[in-house]
């Protein structure tokens, strides 16, 4: 599969095998990803994945010393040589996770509006957005917010112009043509259609998310009554 | 060794040098915001350079030591006084228990830094002391100082000083020179490469961004700065996927008004990213307070990776340097 690199400022390169959404492509990012953490190059620091490409952390001044030119030349012609030695991807059997949505109003301020700017009810966003099995190709952005492919391309709606400042925890939301959950209050730009009681993110937990890349995942409707319960569950629930 | 908070100012958190490794479960670098001014706050006193300190942002706090210590506030101007007396910069000083550390609203700069030698004590969580404010754990308790919290700090490796005079405070005569500090200033030059996304920009958004002034807007923080200036526009329909984002990314959402990603930053993003701002210039841009503005200059990659290789560099002979100083002193008895 053809790739492309280019650098994300000084400290860092991406490998990207696919400009739009490929699932051999985040495959092939997640098998780079853990080769890496296997097998570190002199100066790896970290990688981070996303839907079709692979973001590889580097320290320049370690290449540097080992290399003695552009740390970034070097970092590049060593992934290469990596990326062309790794065998066909394997596909590593994946968890299937249930995340309970509670669709009410209050927690779903954009619901309207994607129904609207779609030609559709609500209701028809609602059995749209749980009727898919996702694939989480990535977690990002903020701790433990997972990235889902699989989205009904007739529930997509751009992101807001301008990002909210603050978003509550749980919320379910869609940006473009994809959906994800927010683990924490943050500002954030997706329309919001939904809220899941459960935590997504704990740092006290190895690893710190409830979902990884890889997982299955399917949305459940649940009303305002069984979201209230599974919330006093977590609160007594130990940690 | 204990601190009271005695006041916490505006935005007092515990910070070191950040978090890696867990990027790709979208825990954020996060850190100080001026790298440079924390480091050698914790060089100075004999720290690793990556210990934990305070990092005080615009109104600085009023602080009691219950102990003698060596301290060392780099960065910002606060006015740091101890008890009556004006506290010197950039240079450790040995303070004597029971003094009052009193900051006040940040005069030169936006951040200031107060290395205690032997670093303050807290917990490491996902890989680092620093305090992640957004997702609320790291540093103290994951959250901002306030009045009354207590912190402990680690032993010291260096030789209390015996001050008979009334002094409150005895400060080494050797400082770090402020020719090697980053080009701080309140209208600077903050040099940036190519983003991914650079040419899916309009020739003229390109050349607005190198050109026009941008202000830092009230709403920026340790995330990223707001900037305000002429609206930068895409002219492609392509449509990006998430992608990683770094420390001085420059991204544009629809809105076209820039955002600079900073020390608390996410993971990934999905807004077209026009520019990165370089490493070494990235103390300059923590130093910024709202309001002030700045100007971009277009640096090669390769211009980069001299000017960080050339700042490393640096860093070793500051470090080299103390230590050689310290020794010096130890010598002399």
């Amino acid at each position: 599969m053809q790739y492309v690199m280019y650098p994300l400022g000084e400290r860092a390169v991406t490998v990207r095998w696919s400009a739009e959404m490929n699932r051999e492509a985040n495959q092939r990012a997640l098998a780079l990803l853990k080769h890496l953490e296997n097998e570190p190059f002199t100066g790896y620091v970290e990688a981070v994945p996303a839907y079709t490409s692979l973001t590889v952390y580097y320290d320049p001044i370690l290449v540097y010393r080992k290399t003695k030119q552009s740390p970034y030349t070097a970092v590049c012609q060593w992934l290469k040589s990596r990326i062309e030695a790794l065998p066909t991807v394997s596909v590593p059997p994946s968890r299937k996770v249930e995340i309970p949505v509670c669709y009410d109003p209050e927690f779903a301020p954009d619901l309207s509006f994607v129904a609207a700017h779609n030609g559709l009810t609500e209701e028809e966003v609602i059995e749209l957005h749980t009727a898919p099995t996702y694939h989480v190709t990535m977690i990002g952005f903020v701790p433990g917010f997972p990235y889902l492919e699989g989205m009904d391309e007739r529930i997509s709606t751009p992101r807001k112009h301008t990002p909210r400042s603050a978003v509550a925890p749980g919320s379910v939301g869609i940006g473009g043509k994809q959906t994800g959950v927010y683990p924490l209050e943050i500002p954030g730009g997706w329309q919001i259609i939904g809220r899941t009681p459960l935590k997504l993110f704990d740092p006290h937990a190895t690893p710190p998310t409830f979902l990884r890349a890889g997982d299955q995942v399917i949305f459940r409707r649940i009303e305002k009554m069984e979201y209230d319960e599974i919330c006093k569950e977590q609160k007594g629930s130990p940690k | 060794m204990t601190l009271k908070v005695i006041k916490p100012g505006l935005l007092t958190t515990v910070q070191d040098l950040g978090r890696s490794g867990y990027q790709q479960y979208g825990v954020s670098a996060g850190g100080a915001m001026d790298t440079f001014a924390l480091r050698a706050a914790n060089l100075l006193v004999a720290n690793e350079p990556d210990a934990a300190a305070l990092e005080m942002t615009l109104q600085g706090p009023v602080l009691e030591l219950e102990k003698d210590a060596w301290i060392a506030v780099c960065g910002a101007d606060m006015g740091a006084k101890v008890n009556e007396e004006n506290l010197p910069l950039w240079r450790p000083v040995f303070v004597k228990a029971g003094t009052r550390l009193s900051f006040g609203a940040a005069r030169l700069g936006c951040r200031a830094y107060l290395a205690v030698s032997g670093g303050f004590k807290v917990p490491e969580v996902l890989g680092g002391r620093g305090t992640y404010l957004r997702a609320q754990f790291g540093g103290f308790a994951g959250r901002p100082l306030m009045e009354g919290d207590r912190l402990e700090t680690g032993d010291s490796i260096l030789a209390p000083v015996k001050m008979d005079r009334d002094r409150p405070y005895d400060a080494c005569r050797w400082y770090v020179s402020p020719h090697i500090f980053p080009a701080y200033g309140t209208d600077p030059i903050v040099r940036v490469v190519k983003g991914p996304e650079y040419e899916w920009f309009r020739p003229d958004s390109r050349e607005m961004l190198l050109k026009e002034r941008y202000r830092i807007r009230p709403e920026s923080d340790r995330m990223g700065y707001r900037l305000d200036g002429p609206a930068l526009e895409c002219d492609t329909d392509a449509v990006m996927l998430s992608e990683a984002v770094t420390a001085g990314t420059i991204q544009v959402p629809p809105d076209g008004k820039p955002v600079v990603l900073m020390a608390d930053r996410q993971t990934t993003g999905g807004y077209a990213r026009i520019a990165t701002v370089i490493q070494v210039d990235l103390p300059v841009l923590a130093q910024l307070k709202p309001g002030d503005s700045l100007e971009f200059q277009l640096v090669s990659r390769e211009e980069a990776e001299r000017l960080y290789i050339a700042y490393e560099a640096e860093m070793s002979g500051l470090k080299l340097g103390i230590l050689t100083k310290w020794r010096e002193m130890n010598d002399a008895g």
